[in-house]
């Protein structure tokens, strides 16, 4: 393509843009609604998703060893651990440790337990981590094989249920996201086309005279571009101003330890550069859907 | 230049609009159609510019078989084809200028080669003092000459014309084809398609009469052989 032709598409494009005020105005509309939700869900997942990812981090496996087992047997069973693939961190906790931080756990009531000091009933524990959380089901599994291993425990319920709910949360949020991507779509088609029922007579001389349907389609794609990229500002400029100031005033305290929001610095420019692309895409998409019937002439 | 080998279209509802037409144009000829309403000449003129596909059969311009055309082709067979319409297709925000060169603009043409083909056809189409006028500001028959210039500008060697007097006083409808019948006579083939008896049966030409998507009649220097 020509320089010169590069230029008058872009021309076109922006001329379109302007001649056709109202409908300019009625598509960034609907993009700028449509990625101010998108933008908003995108925040609350991407913090759901770190909740649940630092959850996730916190599922070990408690390996209880043999009361009876001797030093030698203990170093059998780490060697062992250490070879069974895909464990991030292996971890020694003693009884004696066990039982200290089993009391201090109780508080007041734990001191029944201190006159158990003597005759310790707990067992030495490996507490292990999987590198990757789904797969802590597994490594249990195969740890529960190995010699000198009393009983192993990971929280099997706490965590499916913990790995449904994430899932959950993330399959809804991707359902909504791609539904009102489809519907701000049709929006942005149904107004170009508009616009082009307008211009059919200039398309249909175009095509007559022999003009290549992308010479056609370019001034089109370059308006739908600008359509989508324009509607991201208004959401971009609103969704990241004020998650900067809800993170500034609620911070990283949120009362549990765990449950800590995202920083705003990765954050609000991810969003802002995932609406820019979302609102190109569906911007070039829905025009590109809508000149579709008027270049078969 | 333009061979038809037992061209069938079928519509697809249903309507049979060309029922088998065999048919030779040479180069430089000039053609009219003619024919009652719905016999099929519209039909007949979108398949040489390939508006429409035949159901069946070939259609060949200059070597080239629109029937087993690729899409992406199209653009190229256009550019050495020019058509004129019976309501002109006028950009009307455009001066009769604009209005020619975009025809060449929309080829990539290069700007210096666009003013001067530009400024020849519409020495062509006597209308080189009007280049700077709107289309609102033409009478019908200035119209159809820039309407002519454009189809015109990139040299295409066969010219359509459908209907091109149908909105024209009589006396307009002479200028007009004083000046298809000057284009034809510089080379350029002319296929045109037409209710004009008066025209048909004075300046005579090959006449060529489709009747229910059939050749009814095919004669050199022929007569309309219509009533109205």
């Amino acid at each position: 393509m020509k320089g010169r032709t590069i230029l008058r598409h872009l021309k076109e494009g922006c001329k379109n843009l302007v001649r056709n005020g109202w409908m300019t105005f009625a598509s960034i509309s609907a993009v700028t609604v449509m990625l101010f939700v998108v933008g908003a869900f995108l925040m609350i997942i991407m913090n759901v998703n770190h909740f649940a990812t630092s959850l996730e981090q916190d599922v070990e496996v408690r390996v209880f060893i043999d009361i009876g087992a001797e030093q030698e047997e203990q170093d059998e069973l780490l060697s062992d651990l250490e070879e069974i693939p895909g464990i991030d961190s292996i971890q020694f906790v003693s009884k004696d440790e066990g039982l200290d931080s089993l009391i201090a756990s109780l508080g007041e009531e734990g001191d029944i337990f201190k006159s158990l000091k003597e005759e310790n009933p707990l067992n030495d524990v490996f507490v292990v981590q999987a590198e990757e959380p789904q797969e802590t089901e597994n490594i249990a599994g195969d740890i529960e094989t190995l010699p000198h291993v009393d009983s192993v425990e990971y929280g099997k319920d706490i965590f499916e249920k913990l790995f449904s709910v994430t899932d959950f949360v993330r399959l809804v949020g991707l359902i909504l996201i791609l539904g009102l991507m489809f519907t701000a779509m049709f929006l942005i088609a149904n107004t170009i086309k508009l616009t082009i029922i307008a211009r059919k007579r200039e398309i249909q001389i175009m095509k007559l005279v022999g003009a290549t349907n992308w010479f056609i389609r370019w001034p089109f794609f370059v308006e739908g571009l600008l359509l989508g990229t324009l509607g991201a500002v208004l959401p971009i400029s609103i969704l990241g101003y004020g998650y900067r100031r809800f993170y500034e005033s609620v911070g990283t305290e949120t009362g549990i330890s765990f449950f800590q929001f995202l920083p705003q610095s990765p954050l609000v420019y991810q969003m802002a550069l995932l609406l820019i692309s979302i609102g190109a895409l569906v911007g070039v998409w829905g025009s590109m859907m809508s000149i579709r019937k008027f270049l078969k002439v | 230049m333009i061979t038809m080998n037992e061209v069938w279209k079928t519509y697809p509802n249903g309507v049979m609009a060309i029922n088998g037409i065999d048919i030779t144009i040479d180069k430089g000829e000039f053609v009219y159609v003619v024919g009652p309403s719905g016999a099929g000449k519209s039909t007949f003129i979108k398949m040489i510019y390939r508006e429409e596909k035949p159901t069946r059969g070939d259609i060949i311009i200059d070597g080239k078989n629109l029937a087993k055309m690729k899409e992406r082709h199209i653009p190229l067979l256009r550019r050495r084809i020019g058509v004129v319409f019976q309501d002109f297709k006028l950009l009307p925000n455009l001066s009769v200028y604009e209005n020619v060169a975009f025809a060449l603009e929309v080829i990539e043409e290069s700007p210096s080669n666009i003013r001067k083909r530009v400024m020849d056809v519409l020495d062509i189409v006597h209308l080189k003092n009007k280049a700077r006028f709107y289309p609102h500001e033409l009478s019908g028959g200035e119209q159809q000459r820039v309407a002519i210039a454009r189809a015109i500008v990139n040299n295409p060697s066969v010219l359509i014309a459908d209907e091109p007097t149908g909105n024209l006083d009589p006396d307009t409808s002479w200028e007009i084809m004083h000046i298809l019948d000057d284009i034809n006579q510089r080379g350029t083939t002319v296929v045109m398609a037409t209710h004009n008896k008066e025209i048909v049966n004075t300046i005579r030409k090959r006449v060529i009469a489709i009747e229910g998507g059939r050749i009814a009649r095919d004669e050199m220097r022929g007569e309309y052989g219509y009533e109205r």
